[in-house]
């Protein structure tokens, strides 16, 4: 065999060397890492530059205009210095978000990938479940539980995560059962490999592309799904905060004229579900081979 | 034939470029090319060599990217390239039809057939629906549809692929068009189809007194049906000239060399093949671009342009070439490969009575009756150190019967014997061990291996699942496959995807080899490769087999192929096996009408042969979920009689036929001698 000159000259490039080179050719999606980057630090390294107090309330300073005694971003209805406070609800909303997207994601990549395998009356069974509670409204079961039980950040990330599964649920089972026939997995039955091996070596790794996509979708959906629960007044409780509950705060306040109160947290939540989007868009560039240009 | 001085098509230095992400393919350097009304052009060459993108440019159908950077397209003496918008549309749409080559996805699954074939009629000459139906019937009943005024109203998933591909041609026709581009119209198609197709191209080409471009890979096509040939290669036209001339005695080095990879002109058991692979086009080239893969290359092809010249005879044989072959090439058809294997007398593989049905349709609760029957009966034996090539026609069964034995899926009923023990009778730990023995080799390795895997891992992971040595033991097993089929050390570290087709069959070898089995069960291991690599293949194949002492059950819809690899050869139809026998006599004395009309089908890379007598068979493979009682080609045969409809057996010594009315008596002196 004979080697040709393009075969020698091509460094070997791994996988993820090229998917990088994939992603940092969709621009939107470097601009979303940024976004992203940016507003973690400035919700997490924040606080350690710019020292408020968010615990007390001072109502000698409520309602303050932006730039006013020292308040770059005023303060609200209870004198919470406002910068300080989105950074406050900047950490909650990221927190949930992430936590509630990768609860979502594995309980429904494991939930759909033994759907899509055992296949049969198993595949039916847990199928008629995810359907079933797709039927029900989400929002009116938060609003069920999250009147139930006392929301905490770990509570809404359960609750969060309950019921954003299904969507990847049905993603990987569809995965799943594609998969199975790929004739790699028939090679490797040839040799005489049973399913667990299927599944972990060959089904997983060509599947974790698609879930790894919808992961990031999932966690702009629970940042969503935080901020609708706070606006509806079922978020955590002061003096916790998140941007969902301060734009709802905000929206109260409209009439008065304290726009300050309500853009920040509006435009920090667009930004913030807007990077994920960025970002899942770059990676499913990544993995699916299929768009790829060559 | 006296054709017309005027060409009706005539590309000069056409050149084409694809950008692609990194940097742009020169797809087409220079091209030269004419055809005259009434003739058919051929345009062989194998993938990436140009030919597709020649005829995508004249259509203007090139890919995103893609884009005509040079030359002059001359259709009837005018430029294509200055045409404005409005006329060009109108020329290309009118004035040339296409035939792409997989009818299955050049028709919209939504439209009826009559609303398809008439569409073309719809846009340019703005036909009433009711006259558009007509046409759409007369058009189809000149194509050889039968029962048209049905088929109009019918959808395309309705049809076979040959009547399919009938549809794309009236398609084509419809409009009348002065310039038929066939672009591989047939590789889809099984060979008595092809061969019904190619004639329908030949006879439309002469009642339409149409111009006929026909792009194909093999050889075979273009030898019985082009008036003049071109060959392509990286790009540029290498060689052009009467189809006669062209077989006869070829010029150009890389004509030659492709003329001796066919498994035809196989001498001596061993396939020429061409060193290397076809050079990257996105890289500035100069000199011959087969230099490098050529072995009377000298300097000066490497240096300097070498231009298309006309042979000095004066029959317009026109060759890119320094070194230009002098003495004439003979494509005979193969001598019969000296008996080599079969040494041992035990059968290694001993298949019974083996029957596989699936249920057809229906899931759940909604379970409508019927089987299909994908393999009915079939027995054969293979000894240890010998080749069965077993043919046939897609949808006849020969892939399951492969799947079967390599134990992928259970029989229905049947025995499989391998090294003396009934696999069904296994216990799951040795049925586990039986997969050391029996391996399997696929068509298409690059969808055979995961993309998510390394070269290193895919190698390793039969000897993981056997549990065969510690990982040093198996790196070193893995370094000594690779070596074994060719392949470097580097090619550990790669992805599947980073490797050409012809590479990755010889992976996929590798893999088949991993576990030291006996028997290697190879499903079309060559189907997708060009003659050049195709070689490289199967004579890799017979190396290991000589140094192995393998076995190899060879599954193949190619005669030529399965005639060049095999020791013996099953024919199978429709789910039976209706001939077995020593290649050389399956192949040159065929025993069933199913064989010989097979046989007469393939089309021939030698431009002398006659066409064969009216053998073909018409009509449709009858479906496998109620197939024809007793012999089950009988509503097919030319010799079918009433005594047809009970079962024949497959009876006779070494060659063994299930026909009532074989073609040929067995010789004699062979029984004698078996």
């Amino acid at each position: 065999m004979t080697t040709t000159p393009h075969e020698e000259e091509a460094p070997v490039r791994g996988m993820w060397r090229q998917g990088l080179e994939v992603f940092v050719e969709n621009r939107l999606a470097l601009v979303g890492v940024a976004i992203f980057v940016l507003l973690a630090g400035f919700s997490f390294l924040g606080p350690l530059l710019y020292h408020t107090d968010q615990v007390h309330t001072d109502l000698t300073k409520v309602y303050l205009t932006p730039g006013a005694d020292g308040h770059p971003l005023g303060t609200d209805g209870v004198g919470y210095d406002q910068l300080g406070r989105l950074m406050l609800g900047g950490q909650t909303s990221i927190v949930v978000g992430l936590a509630a997207g990768l609860l979502a994601t594995v309980v429904g990549t494991v939930w759909g990938a033994i759907a899509g395998f055992a296949g049969s009356w198993v595949d039916a069974v847990m199928m008629r479940v995810v359907d079933a509670m797709m039927s029900i409204p989400a929002l009116f079961l938060f609003m069920l539980m999250a009147s139930i039980v006392t929301p905490t950040v770990p509570m809404l990330i359960v609750i969060i995560g309950a019921f954003a599964w299904l969507g990847p649920a049905r993603l990987v089972r569809g995965e799943a059962l594609t998969l199975r026939t790929r004739e790699y997995v028939m090679a490797m039955r040839g040799m005489g490999g049973a399913g667990g091996r299927a599944v972990r070596r060959h089904i997983i790794p060509n599947a974790i592309g698609t879930v790894i996509v919808n992961a990031t979708f999932q966690v702009a959906d629970a940042i969503l799904y935080v901020a609708y629960l706070s606006f509806l007044g079922l978020g955590v409780p002061p003096p916790a905060a998140n941007w969902g509950g301060m734009l709802s705060d905000g929206l109260s306040d409209t009439f008065s004229g304290h726009w300050w109160l309500l853009y920040p947290p509006g435009i920090a939540i667009i930004l913030i579900v807007l990077a994920f989007n960025f970002i899942g868009d770059g990676l499913r560039d990544v993995f699916e081979v299929r768009l790829r240009r060559r | 034939m006296e054709a017309p001085t005027q060409p009706l098509l005539r590309l000069r230095d056409l050149s084409t470029d694809i950008a692609l992400r990194r940097g742009t393919v020169h797809a087409l350097d220079k091209v030269n090319l004419e055809v005259r009304q009434g003739e058919t052009l051929g345009v062989v060459g194998e993938s990436g060599s140009g030919k597709t993108m020649t005829v995508l440019s004249v259509m203007g159908l090139l890919p995103s990217g893609g884009q005509v950077v040079g030359g002059e397209i001359l259709f009837d003496g005018r430029d294509l390239r200055r045409l404005e918008a409005k006329e060009l549309r109108r020329v290309r749409g009118v004035e040339m039809g296409m035939v792409f080559q997989d009818p299955l996805t050049s028709l919209n699954p939504t439209m009826r057939i009559g609303a398809q074939v008439a569409e073309p009629l719809r846009v340019h000459q703005g036909v009433s629906k009711a006259e558009a139906r007509d046409r759409a019937i007369e058009i189809l009943r000149r194509v050889g549809m039968p029962r048209p005024d049905k088929i109009v109203d019918d959808y395309p998933h309705q049809l076979s692929g040959g009547m399919r591909q009938r549809v794309v041609i009236a398609m084509a026709l419809i409009r009348s068009p002065r310039l038929l581009i066939a672009d591989e119209p047939t590789t889809a198609l099984d060979v008595t189809t092809q061969r019904q197709i190619l004639e329908l191209i030949d006879d439309l080409r002469e009642e339409f007194k149409m111009a006929v471009i026909l792009v194909t890979h093999d050889l075979g096509v273009i030898a019985g049906r082009a008036d003049r040939v071109a060959v392509m290669y990286a790009g540029r036209v290498v060689e052009t000239g009467t189809t006669a001339d062209l077989f006869r005695a070829p010029r150009h080095r890389y004509t030659e060399a492709l003329m001796r990879a066919l498994p035809e002109s196989a001498a001596e058991g061993r396939l020429y093949s061409i060193p290397g692979l076809p050079p990257d086009l996105s890289r500035p080239l100069t000199g011959c671009r087969f230099a490098p893969r050529c072995q009377f290359a000298t300097d000066e092809c490497r240096t300097g342009d070498v231009l298309l010249t006309l042979d000095a005879a004066g029959n317009g044989h026109e060759f890119a070439c320094l070194h230009p072959v002098a003495e004439p090439v003979a494509i005979t058809a193969s001598a019969p490969v000296a008996e080599t294997a079969a040494k041992a007398s035990e059968p290694l593989l001993t298949v019974r009575d083996l029957v596989k049905e699936y249920d057809a349709g229906g899931s759940g609760m909604r379970k409508t009756a019927g089987r299909v029957s994908a393999v009915a009966g079939v027995s054969f034996e293979v000894k240890a150190g010998e080749t069965l090539g077993i043919v046939g026609e897609s949808g006849c069964g020969k892939s399951t019967v492969g799947r079967v034995v390599a134990g992928l899926e259970p029989a229905t009923a049947g025995q499989i014997i391998v090294d003396g023990q009934d696999i069904a009778t296994l216990d799951r730990r040795a049925r586990h061990h039986m997969h050391r023995q029996v391996q399997l080799m696929f068509q298409d390795s690059y969808a055979a291996m995961n993309p998510r895997m390394r070269i290193d891992s895919i190698l390793t992971e039969p000897l993981e699942i056997q549990q065969v040595g510690d990982a040093a033991a198996r790196r070193a097993r893995v370094s000594e496959l690779l070596d074994q089929v060719g392949l470097p050390r580097r090619a550990l570290e790669r992805y599947p995807h980073e490797f050409s087709g012809g590479q990755l069959q010889r992976i996929g070898l590798a893999r088949s080899l991993a576990l030291n089995p006996r028997l290697i069960v190879a499903d079309e291991p060559v189907s997708a490769l060009d003659v050049s690599v195709q070689a490289q293949v199967l004579n890799l194949m017979r190396d290991l087999q000589h140094e192995l002492g393998l076995s190899y059950v060879f599954i193949s819809h190619d005669l030529s192929v399965v005639d060049y690899m095999a020791d013996r050869i099953g024919v199978m139809y429709l789910g039976k096996l209706v001939e077995v026998g020593p290649a050389s006599q399956v192949v040159r004395a065929a025993r069933h009408p199913y064989t010989q009309a097979l046989l007469d089908a393939v089309p021939s890379p030698d431009p002398d042969r006659a066409p064969a007598p009216d053998t073909t068979i018409r009509g449709e493979l009858p479906s496998a979920l109620n197939p024809p009682t007793g012999c089950r080609f009988r509503t097919r045969c030319p010799l079918a009689q009433d005594i047809c409809a009970t079962e024949p057996p497959l009876q006779g010594g070494t060659h063994q036929v299930a026909c009532h009315f074989p073609l040929r008596q067995e010789p004699a002196q062979e029984t004698s001698a078996a």
